[in-house]
């Protein structure tokens, strides 16, 4: 045995060992990491959900499941639509700039019908579903008759689903993509483009 | 019975431990009531992996079975009921106790030189803790359930860039949904309590090897008597294992009336749309997190920007992680230093209450007020206190320890 060990040598070979284990490792912790994306089952859980809208009333609001979400269809009077482009200067996109809506959405109703409303009734804060106030909603915005409050942080969003300056909530309600199959019936989460 | 313990020590240092860590561990002979919390925290952290390991024995991980397998366990199972109290309300005496263990930290400079690691494994115990709480939380799939985790998962969504995919990933699915209800289950039952009693290990390790601090904040080793032991010290045992079971007895006491009188704390440690199953169309009317939360919830609500109000909320956590760097005063105990920091000390701990006050009540815009007034008397504490620490007008410290 050599009483002049080459450290260099043993420096380089050490740092190698580690060098290569710890790509072993790294590589290693793929598995964990990818299992905890969604399965391939929740993936193909997200599919269109038809909608019947023949017999939803004026004022009124429903509920329906599209990847597991609550989505809602509501059918807006006139008086709601006409209250739309008063209160522009309190809202933080009123143009729908940001991309929350499919293309044909961006317009002042934010729907394809003016009537028709559809939204993904998911708060964009936190995640919390904003409950809806086609009467009270004054309490929290001063002049404004109806729109969605979000018990959570309190946001507030109009009946076109845009939200209010000073709320924590940054953008818009989504709007799930949709199409009508008929007066009466729309489908969500399918539209002509994606066809 | 002496060969016995001569043919272990032989093999494993079984008297050496303890002679080091407890039968002649050199404590400070002026500890007072504040120094009941720590093991008063160890005691909850067994009745939680206790009570938790039973739990377990019931309890299915589904979206189907959850929620009717806690009734099960409530119901049919023999003394299901006072297990599952035990476990909730030990969630929140572990909090009560913890909150009460690091304001001690506070008040007599335990968290100064050389006690920065010590304070450090503290609050990653801390944080691990509020970990498991929440996922905990998850698991009885009720709506607050279901809710408070959509709310905190959809935190780090404000993250820039990688945040929607980064709550996508937590989740593992688009929605709180099995998924993420089994990996809780996993990382609530396995993973996180493991981490933690590591964490404790080592928070012990640390402490055993510095010394405990004391209320006069100065060190004990300084005058130790011709065999080397602390003149102002007394071996842990049978000291205050003595005082500790006073103070094991009094706490049982507080937590037994909770356990079966008021196992709900009127709402605050199970609250009540947590009797409803979990419904992913509904949010409840008014949803809070449990009590031991709420400071931190009314900061992320009094900033009304979603990525500012996230970054207030680990920024208050973030801040306590350096705070032994942040007190730059050479004196340890508020008894001996300023009146700046006795009264920064005080608004801190009144701005923490009341912040956890406003974080339980429903929203308005007085409130709103109040809460951004707190947070900044929360966050005002760490900046006053870098800035005053520095040149902190004290008084002189004694040499010895003293009873007050």
């Amino acid at each position: 045995m050599s009483s002049s060990a080459d450290f260099g040598r043993r420096r380089i070979l050490a740092i190698t060992t580690i060098a290569v284990g710890g790509a072993g490792i790294a590589a290693a912790t793929v598995p964990f990491i990818k299992s905890w994306n969604p399965s391939a089952k929740a993936k193909a859980a997200s599919v269109p959900v038809e909608v019947n809208i023949s017999k939803l009333e004026e004022g009124q609001l429903i509920k329906v499941m599209w990847r597991g979400r609550p989505v809602w269809v509501v059918r807006r009077p006139r008086a709601m639509l006409d209250a739309l482009p008063l209160h522009d200067d309190l809202l933080r996109d009123p143009l729908s700039l940001e991309p929350q809506q499919p293309k044909y959405a961006q317009n002042p109703w934010r729907s394809i019908k003016p009537e028709i409303f559809v939204a993904v009734g998911i708060c964009t804060h936190l995640g919390c579903s904003p409950t809806y106030q086609p009467d009270n909603f004054a309490d929290h915005v001063e002049g404004i008759a109806s729109g969605f409050f979000c018990p959570c942080h309190g946001s507030g969003f109009d009946m076109a689903g845009r939200v209010f300056q000073g709320v924590p909530a940054p953008l818009n309600l989504v709007v799930p993509p949709h199409q009508y199959l008929d007066d009466g019936r729309i489908v969500i989460g399918t539209h002509q483009e994606t066809r | 019975m002496k060969s016995l313990i001569r043919w272990l020590d032989d093999r494993i240092p079984m008297t050496a431990t303890y002679k080091r860590h407890v039968g002649q561990y050199p404590a400070p002979k002026n500890f007072n009531i504040w120094y009941l919390f720590g093991s008063l925290a160890l005691l909850v952290l067994f009745n939680q992996l206790f009570t938790g390991v039973w739990l377990t024995m019931s309890y299915v991980p589904t979206t189907e079975g959850a929620f009717a397998s806690i009734e099960y366990l409530m119901r049919d199972v023999e003394y299901g009921w006072l297990l599952r109290y035990m476990h909730s309300t030990g969630a929140t005496a572990f909090f009560a106790v913890i909150y009460l263990h690091m304001f001690r930290g506070l008040l007599y400079g335990s968290y100064q030189k050389p006690r920065e690691l010590l304070w450090i494994f503290g609050m990653l115990i801390f944080l691990v803790m509020m970990a498991e709480a929440f996922m905990g939380y998850l698991l009885p799939w009720g709506q607050m359930s279901y809710w408070g985790a959509q709310v905190i998962i959809s935190l780090f969504g404000a993250i820039p860039v990688i945040g929607d995919d980064l709550t996508l990933w937590i989740r593992g699915d688009y929605v709180v949904s099995g998924a993420t209800l089994n990996r809780f289950f996993a990382l609530h039952v396995i993973a996180l309590p493991l981490i933690m009693v590591v964490l404790i290990f080592l928070h012990l390790i640390a402490l055993h090897e510095v010394g405990s601090n004391n209320p006069d904040g100065i060190e004990i080793k300084k005058y130790k008597d011709d065999d080397g032991w602390p003149l102002d010290g007394i071996p842990f045992h049978p000291y205050y294992t003595v005082k500790d079971v006073l103070g094991i007895a009094g706490f049982l006491m507080l937590f037994c009336f909770f356990v079966f009188f008021m196992p709900e704390g009127g709402g605050l440690m199970l609250e009540s749309p947590n009797f409803e199953a979990a419904n992913p169309l509904k949010t409840p009317e008014h949803i809070t997190p449990v009590w031991y939360f709420t400071p931190f919830y009314a900061m992320l609500r009094a900033v009304p920007d979603k990525l500012g109000g996230i970054v207030v909320m680990g920024l208050s956590i973030a801040l306590l992680f350096i705070l032994p760097w942040l007190d730059r005063c050479k004196v340890k105990s508020v008894r001996y230093r300023s009146g700046y920091h006795k009264f920064n000390l005080m608004q801190f701990s009144v701005s923490f209450i009341a912040l956890g006050v406003i974080g339980l009540l429903p929203e308005n815009t007085l409130l709103k007020w109040c809460a951004r007034v707190f947070t900044c008397g929360y966050f005002g504490f760490f900046i006053a206190l870098w800035w005053y620490s520095k040149r902190e007008p004290t008084k002189p410290v004694p040499e010895r320890v003293t009873f007050k």
